[in-house]
């Protein structure tokens, strides 16, 4: 069976799935930051598949889709800095990495 | 081809399921590296040789790395007693099991993607010569932006890393 577009979406599909329930089920706040850039890597999958899909007049791929996948892996970066320093911040105030301890806005 | 496709699916699958099953953070990087790994090689597959490159580069070498130094210097122990909230299992549970089945709901019904991927042409052009023409042309403000966007992320980390805040 020749491998169509569908495989890849579905591959990417399933993937943000998974990351999206680490998001929703994990308690470890660095594991959960880990399942965010699943995510994001899983949309950039179906990005270049539907690049590769989308064949123009000379037979190259879009080539708009990779331009948009730099952007996307440069945000992820910075926002891998920022977030892993607001979780070093928040560890050295509270020495704690799981969200359920993190309540003292609670009630 | 097919074959390979399998093959890397897996790899990607296999290792984002690691991440949100292992119990020590440290595993969970390891398998993350994994699932990059694979995910890169499906990049390659699928003729972007630039954004696997980039995707092993700057995902599986920088900012996992980024990620074990940060568990390395918080000390993270394995979570030994782990209490389940099944009503959080349960919810997060339903709620993916939902969006799988609205995606298989999706492809089901798009029935262009059911059809081949066409074959490339000939360029003398190699991929990274076509993206730069159109980053440092039709996406040169951008990129500028992207540029004072990682400036602003540096000088925030710097602020944030100073031992008392002000």
């Amino acid at each position: 069976m020749e491998i169509t577009l569908n495989h890849y979406l579905l591959v990417s599909g399933l993937l943000f799935a998974i990351g999206l329930a680490g998001v929703l089920m994990r308690r470890n706040v660095i594991v959960i930051f880990m399942c965010l850039e699943l995510m994001l890597s899983a949309a950039n999958l179906s990005l270049i598949a539907f690049s590769r899909f989308h064949i123009d007049g000379q037979s190259m791929p879009d080539y708009k889709a990779h331009v948009f996948l730099f952007f996307i892996i440069t945000v992820a970066a910075a926002e891998v800095a920022v977030g892993l320093a607001i979780i070093v911040a928040v560890f050295r105030a509270r020495q704690t990495t799981q969200v359920t301890d993190l309540n003292s806005l609670k009630n | 081809m097919a074959l390979f496709f399998y093959i890397f699916a897996a790899v990607t699958l296999f290792g984002g399921l690691g991440v949100v099953l292992s119990k020590n953070p440290v595993t969970s990087a390891f398998a993350m590296i994994t699932s990059f790994l694979g995910m890169a090689s499906l990049f390659i597959l699928l003729n972007a040789y630039l954004a696997g490159i980039i995707q092993i580069l700057v995902y599986a070498g920088a900012i996992m790395v980024l990620f074990l130094f940060i568990i390395m210097l918080m000390d993270v122990q394995v979570e030994e007693k782990r209490q389940f909230n099944y009503g959080i299992i349960g919810g997060g549970a339903l709620l993916v099991g939902l969006f799988v089945l609205q995606l298989i709901g999706v492809l089901k019904n798009f029935a262009a993607g059911g059809s081949e991927f066409r074959g490339l042409g000939d360029s003398d052009k190699s991929d990274v010569h076509s993206i730069g023409e159109l980053m440092y042309t039709d996406y040169l403000f951008p990129i500028q932006v992207v540029g004072v966007l990682l400036l602003v992320a540096t000088i925030g980390v710097v602020v944030l890393s100073k031992k008392e805040l002000k």
